[in-house]
């Protein structure tokens, strides 16, 4: 346990020191000028326009630092042959792999933080009403952000930088659209474009199911249960993409 | 016990496409390491070296035989507690000053607190390093990058230190302080196994050495054996106030004749002609000024072994 948390901080410093959290800086301003310009604009759709777009963009930067960072969790160390050294101490593969993945996790989460902080005081600022909602959206973007982290990570144990960035973003956007998969499959003709829907429907993470995005810039919260259902779903698929990384690389040379 | 066992090592690199050739790297290596002892891996590029020490540390896994560290098969996470290990040319992680990078490791190895902060201390000093020690590693040069590489290998104290070609990329200067770190280890009774293709480097410290060529081992033992067991190959005669050229017995006999104004050097490959050729010096007024026996070098070994096996 010591292990990981000894390479998590590293990785926490490492993402500090190559100034990804400049982001926030990008992520201030455009609420900020957002919120500004659409101040000629009615009362209410100044609001919903503010919500959407600070979900929209808390969603979106999340997801590119996830993936791009990501991918780079495992494979720059191989590259640059850092590993040599981490894999010469007391420390297991699958404790490398863990610590790596909880590193991001971290600055991901203090990156959210912050962006959910200047996203409410924007709110506050431009006198828009705050729900719950909004909590719960931004909680269930993390949830997505676990999921989409363990996919870069797991395809970057076993592929280069390059094609983890082409599968984990393949497959954020087929999240997405899973709903539409199981639809094709059941509207298909085609025994063989039915099975293939069906599996990937089971197969790809249903990112779907994290977003609430819509209903919270409505101001509508979801149910408890819904939003539990949803949590244990993401962070059960993010667990199995980890066992599964560790067990790649555990076989892995260098 | 032996601090490091290599019994038939085989490797074998799958290729990367079914058409393409398997590369056989490590054919059959056998040899061992004794617990203190300062043991050169010697072999030109490409020989095996570097893939031997991976199967050591664990980085690559062999296709047969039996690799044993510390009494522990290669690669048991548990033994890493008792070994160092410098990579060659290591890339560390830039962002760090050398005083965290240090940190990093020791917490790795399960150190923290007073300790760690002392064996920081001393080692940023046994490198030489006490000065830059709050400098990122992005602005160190390679001498410096290799040297706090050696400090991270030795953080934890560990029994055996296995380094893959620490003298590469450094200076004269640097070289002896990577020398003399090296010989301060055995005189605290830690195992050193380090691969080189810098000679003189192991000629100087080693206590042991295996050559390696191809995959094979050419040769293993001490330094003074492998050159020849000792035996004198030639012998180098310096004399004043003759001239060789002009001595029939001398001609007749010597490889070389070197006249400086009136020195004379000779090199005779016969050993047991050096009675004739100083009584020759002698006869004619000459002045012995040296005689000093050459045996031959490690590098002559490598160079002569390894141009057979092509």
């Amino acid at each position: 346990m010591r292990c990981i948390g000894v390479i998590a901080l590293n990785t926490f410093r490492e993402n500090l020191r190559d100034k990804i959290l400049y982001n926030l800086l990008l992520f201030s301003a455009l609420l900020i000028a957002a919120s500004m310009l659409l101040g000629t604009l009615t009362v209410a759709e100044q609001e919903k326009i503010v919500t959407d777009m600070g979900l929209a963009a808390i969603n979106l930067i999340g997801v590119i630092i996830a993936i791009f960072v990501g991918i780079g969790l495992v494979s720059k160390e191989i590259e640059r042959r850092t590993i040599y050294t981490i894999m010469a101490r007391p420390i297991s593969r699958a404790q490398f792999v863990l610590g790596k993945y909880l590193g991001l996790v971290v600055t991901l989460s203090v990156n959210v933080l912050i962006m959910l902080g200047v996203f409410l005081l924007t709110l506050w600022w431009s006198r828009a009403s705050i729900h719950v909602s909004l909590l719960q959206a931004v909680a269930l973007i993390l949830v997505e952000l676990l999921v989409v982290t363990a996919l870069a990570l797991f395809f970057s144990t076993f592929s280069s930088a390059m094609l983890s960035a082409s599968m984990t973003v393949g497959l954020y956007v087929i999240g997405h659209l899973t709903s539409d998969l199981k639809g094709i499959a059941e509207k298909s003709g085609n025994e063989l474009v039915a099975t293939l829907g069906v599996v990937l429907y089971y197969i790809c993470p249903n990112l779907e199911m994290l977003n609430i995005k819509g209903q919270a810039a409505a101001g509508v919260p979801v149910s408890l249960a819904y939003q539990s259902m949803a949590t244990v779903y993401g962070l059960l698929y993010a667990s199995l993409l980890l066992a599964a990384a560790c067990v790649i690389f555990r076989r892995r040379e260098f | 016990m032996d601090a490091i066992v290599i019994d038939r090592l085989t490797k074998t690199f799958k290729p990367n496409w079914p058409w393409k050739p398997a590369a056989t790297v490590l054919r059959g290596l056998s040899f061992s390491v004794g617990q203190g002892e300062i043991f050169g891996f010697l072999g030109p590029n490409g020989a095996g070296k570097t893939t031997t020490l991976k199967i050591l540390i664990g980085l690559l896994r062999q296709t047969s035989g039996r690799a044993e560290v510390l009494g522990s098969p290669a690669g048991d996470v548990e033994a890493h507690r008792r070994i160092g290990f410098l990579p060659e040319s290591p890339y560390f992680y830039d962002y760090l000053t050398a005083e965290e990078f240090l940190r990093f490791y020791g917490h790795l190895a399960g150190m923290g607190g007073a300790r760690l902060n002392q064996r920081v201390t001393a080692l940023l000093e046994l490198v030489g390093l006490a000065e830059a020690r709050t400098r990122q590693l992005r602005k160190f040069s390679k001498g410096m990058l290799q040297r706090v590489g050696l400090a991270q290998a030795l953080i934890h104290d560990p029994e055996l230190v296995i380094l893959d070609e620490p003298m590469s990329g450094l200076d004269p200067i640097g070289r002896k302080e990577v020398r003399d770190v090296i010989l301060q280890l055995r005189e605290q009774g830690k195992t050193v196994f380090f691969s080189t293709h810098i000679i003189p480097d192991v000629e100087m410290i080693c206590d042991r050495v295996a050559v390696i060529v191809k995959g094979q081992l050419l040769a293993a033992g001490r330094v003074d054996e492998l050159v020849g067991h000792g035996r004198t190959r030639s012998v180098e005669v310096v004399c004043e106030g003759i001239r060789g050229e002009a001595l029939p017995l001398i001609r007749a006999v010597a490889t070389r004749l070197v006249q400086r104004g009136s020195q004379c050097l000779m090199v005779l490959p016969e050993p047991n002609r050096l009675d004739e050729v100083l009584t020759e010096i002698r006869t004619h007024s000459g002045k012995l000024i040296s005689v000093t026996p050459q045996k031959g070098s490690l590098e002559e070994l490598l160079v002569q072994e390894a141009s057979q096996q092509v």
